[in-house]
């Protein structure tokens, strides 16, 4: 049995806009347009999408904060409006926009209460503790109240928060949202210990790629509310043709564009000197055997595919009929 | 308050969640809602001299409650038939139910903020019941002192209006104050639940609560036309305080109801606060958090 | 404050002008901002209905058989209660915590930075919200009042234009009394203390609960000449209601401007007070 699973999962909002100066007008807003999806033990899942895509308003239907309009979700074999608190027992959620977290307590205090909240026995949440305490570097203000917190220790408190009860699956929307680069390190290298253990199930939202690149395998990609890439990220770049490059700064310019097998010649830059290779079915030593017998190297270099260049380009396509261009299962 | 319990008004209705782990499952749940408690009361000592301030402000709401009623009697001998000792009999019984219910239930008031920022999502990713959830993050500690006012009224009206006391008449002084806190606790749930379906309701829930507490103070004979019977009957106003206070004055109701009426107390306060564990179950699936 | 706009006039205009036209666009800003209020004000029309309709009983049943009390008839009751309950919005008696969340937060500094003075633009967004409320709140109880009850219509001309002008003092009397609770926030961290006792005291005394006039006589004189709250409700009322002869009316609104004049000073000196020690402390 999966841990996850949504079957045609649809949220639809009314909303009143404002139509010329006084009139009002109802309007409905699909922001989750029939969702079927099934992540399974230990999977660690990217969720993304563009703003307004509809990230966060399916995890409020899989944490049981909101109705689905059609549709079902299943989240450990449990219905999340129905049996919600029986599933708070067994998740953890983080909404980075916003604390779970007691604003006047401090956050030692905080952790203290979710002990009892959850029902933790003492020892274990010690240990856990402990362990956060390590990862995230809690210690220098676990006496502060929550409301004197800078944003990154609060959200590092919170992931605390969320853990603390060793859920079977963590909900995170945009954990790394507001953080700087250590904060942002300091999260990731926490979860990526977390995945490798194995037995939580992650699904995390965010529009910092790297976050993805770092910790998910799988990656689903909505847009409008409809899944319109789920895949391991490889299988992302595949489907755009975005491929690593070999640039080489060659001593000479060569008189005619070189052939290489499996190597396309994407660009020739700098008057000739540099020639730009897209890597096909070539290995990079093939490639550089192959110019060394054309001219001297002076340099080279292999340029990784650009995920944020590919989501922009997924952003930017219009959605396909059925939302269901899944390509390559992981 | 406590333990859930206790809880006045549909409270009982949302059961605690059961737990998977199979030792002390009970326990655990008064444990969580009693660590809750000791939070909020350590989140309120932050404030102290805020705290005597509403201690003492709280005491000067009820208190101008009483003086507005001495002060209409001030002007006439009868309000609506009944004299100042048998109006003060509706006064304490209205005062105790009101000040006992806000104090317990009272704090749902700031349901429709948290609904309106989305905070509510927060209570509802815990594996607790919300309702309780919500009255137990912040229990206004501060309004105890109008539950005793209220209950000094009270004593001290029942005690001064010269009632014939009987069996039945005891019985009905000790249970009609709790019937009116139940009661009061409902339609404090029930108002509540207006802004899972209207965000921008606002101050709308206080013109049933506080204007309820209004109503209750005076004789229902006060009022007229369709108010009085929206109000007294239509909402069941009229249980809280007067068909009460007319059984224990031993009074017949000028209104020709018949005497039992002020027994019912407890039957409509059940009616009431079953009503209210329904549109809070319905109200919650309306949810609509915001956007993020 | 949201969207102040001081509005640069060319240097020819006089001094006066020029303050009338900023205080102007601060009013019509005001009016704007409030008038995006609309659904509250439909949730807040409901409420002062019910109070309403609770109030008119209640005195009703005081003036008992002869229907008459304290210089009131059964009309000027209802007309007291209904216009009452609309008045109740237009001069905001409660609830206004802008200023104080402002000087809690800092964010009063940005005021001080405005080349208007601070009570002046406070205020002047309080007439706008006044108007748009004079519109939303104040109509629809009185068209109520008008279309169930035997309401009291003044009868002398004068009385309309005296109690438009009363109104336009009381909103500005209680704008100052509000300001001072808030400005304690200068001084106080927690401002629910002062918040609270304003709450109380100025429904029972401004009229809102019963008539003064159902007070002794020498109370409601002293409450009237040694208190600001009656020029915020009661006067008003009194006024529209026609409960004294010609020239007391007239006097009562002399006593409402007395208080204003004397409560916006205060306000002034207050705010000149908190700022000198907001540059000692560097607040
Ligand atoms: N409570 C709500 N009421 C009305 N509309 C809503 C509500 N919550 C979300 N929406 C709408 O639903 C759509 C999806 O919103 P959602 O918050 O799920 O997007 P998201 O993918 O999380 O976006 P972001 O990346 O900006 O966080 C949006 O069009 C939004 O306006
Ligand atoms: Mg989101």
């Amino acid at each position: 049995m999966s841990v996850i699973e949504m079957s045609g999962l649809r949220k639809e909002f009314t909303v009143r806009v404002k139509v010329g100066r006084l009139r009002r007008e109802k309007r409905v807003v699909t922001a989750v347009d029939g969702i079927d999806l099934r992540v399974e033990r230990g999977e660690m899942l990217g969720y993304i999408g563009p703003n307004g895509a509809g990230k966060s308003t399916t995890l409020k239907m899989l944490t049981g904060v909101l109705m689905p309009s059609a549709g079902e979700a299943r989240v450990c074999g449990l219905r999340p409006v129905a049996e919600r608190t029986r599933l708070a027992m067994r998740i953890g959620v983080v909404f980075g926009q916003r604390s779970q977290l007691w604003w006047d307590l401090p956050l030692r205090d905080s952790f203290d209460l979710l002990r009892h909240v959850y029902r933790v026995p003492a020892g274990e949440h010690a240990t856990r503790l402990a362990r956060c305490r390590d990862l995230l570097d809690l210690d220098e203000f676990l006496d502060t109240p929550v409301r004197q917190l800078s944003l990154g220790q609060r959200m590092r408190g919170e992931l605390t928060a969320a853990l603390l009860h060793s859920p079977e699956v963590l909900f995170l929307d945009e954990p790394t949202i507001g953080l700087d680069v250590v904060s942002k390190q300091a999260v990731r290298g926490f979860l990526a210990e977390l995945g490798r253990a194995g037995d939580t199930t992650l699904v995390l939202t965010t529009h910092d790629l790297a976050d993805i690149e770092r910790l998910c395998h799988r990656l689903v990609v909505i847009d409008h509310g409809r899944v319109v890439h789920d895949g391991s990220i490889a299988a992302l770049h595949s489907r755009y043709g975005s491929r690593r490059m070999v640039v080489a700064e060659l001593d000479a310019v060569l008189s005619e564009p070189p052939e290489l097998p499996g190597a396309p010649l994407q660009r020739v830059e700098a008057d000739g000197h540099r020639l730009v290779f897209a890597l096909e079915s070539a290995t990079v030593a093939e490639v550089v055997a192959g110019l060394a017998g054309l001219a001297t190297l002076r340099d080279i270099s292999i340029v990784e595919p650009d995920i944020e260049e590919v989501v922009a380009r997924l952003y930017r396509a219009p959605v396909e009929v059925g939302g269901a261009a899944v390509t390559g299962a992981p | 308050m406590a333990e859930p319990g206790t809880l006045t008004g549909p409270a009982p209705a949302v059961a605690p969640p059961e737990d998977e782990r199979p030792a002390g499952r009970r326990s655990g749940v008064l444990g969580a809602y009693r660590a809750l408690l000791g939070a909020q009361a350590r989140s309120q000592a932050a404030y102290r001299t805020s705290f005597v301030v509403d201690l003492v402000g709280n005491v000067g709401a009820t208190v101008f409650d009483v003086v507005t009623v001495l002060v209409l009697f001030g002007v006439t001998r009868e309000l609506g038939g009944f004299t100042l000792h048998e109006a003060l009999v509706i006064v304490g019984l209205s005062s105790f139910a009101f000040a006992t219910a806000d104090l317990l239930v009272g704090n749902i008031e700031r349901l429709p903020r948290y609904v309106r920022t989305g905070l509510f999502d927060a209570v509802l990713v815990r594996p607790l019941a919300a309702l309780p959830q919500l009255l137990l993050m912040d229990l206004p500690l501060r309004k105890v002192s109008r539950v005793v006012f209220g209950l000094a009224v009270l004593v001290a009206s029942v005690t001064s209006a010269g009632i014939h006391w009987t069996a039945g008449r005891v019985a009905l002084v000790l249970v009609a104050p709790l019937a009116g806190v139940v009661f009061f606790g409902a339609i404090f749930v029930t108002t509540s639940t207006v802004s899972f379906y209207w965000i921008d309701s606002g101050e709308l829930a206080n013109s049933v609560t506080y204007g309820g507490r209004d109503f209750t103070s005076y004789p229902v004979t006060v009022y007229g036309g369709w108010f009085r019977a929206l109000f007294a009957y239509g909402m069941g106003f009229a249980f809280v305080s007067y068909h009460p206070a007319l059984a224990l004055l031993g009074r017949a109701d000028p209104l020709g109801l018949p005497g039992w009426v002020g027994w019912a107390a407890p039957g409509v306060a059940l009616v009431a606060a079953a009503i209210a564990a329904l549109a809070w179950r319905v109200g919650i699936r309306h949810y609509r958090s915001t956007g993020s | 404050m949201g969207s102040v706009t001081a509005t640069v006039a060319p240097p020819t205009d006089s001094n006066v002008t020029r303050w009338f036209r900023t205080f102007g666009a601060i009013a019509v800003s005001g009016f704007r901002r409030y008038a995006t209020y609309r659904q509250a004000a439909v949730a807040g029309v409901v409420t002062n209905t019910v109070f309403g309709f609770l109030r008119y009983y209640i005195f009703l049943a005081a003036a008992g058989a002869s229907g008459r009390v304290a210089g009131y008839d059964r009309g000027q009751l209802a007309t007291y209660v209904w216009v009452g309950q609309g008045l109740l919005a237009v001069i905001a008696i409660w609830g206004w915590t802008e200023l104080a969340d402002r000087i809690r937060t800092g964010e009063i500094a940005a005021d001080l930075l405005r080349p208007v003075h601070p009570v002046t633009s406070y205020l002047a967004t309080d007439l706008g919200r006044a108007g748009f409320a004079a519109l939303s709140r104040l109509v629809p109880p009185v068209l109520i009042g008008l279309l169930l009850f035997d309401v009291y219509l003044p009868r002398r001309w004068a009385t309309l234009p005296l109690f438009v002008l009363s109104v336009l003092l009381a909103v500005v009397a209680c704008f100052g009394c509000r300001y001072l609770v808030n400005a304690t926030a200068y001084w106080l961290q927690d401002v629910r203390g002062p918040l609270i006792l304003w709450t109380l005291f100025s429904g029972v005394l401004a009229g809102l609960y019963f008539p003064l006039g159902f007070l002794p006589g020498w109370l409601e004189a002293l409450l009237r000449y040694g208190t600001p709250f009656p020029s915020l409700l009661q006067i008003p009322l009194d006024v529209l209601v026609e409960r004294h002869p010609v020239p007391t009316q007239v006097g009562l609104v002399g006593v409402q401007v007395g208080w204003t004049v004397a409560l916006l000073a205060l306000c002034r000196l207050v705010q000149r007070r908190a700022e000198r020690r907001l540059v000692v402390q560097g607040g």
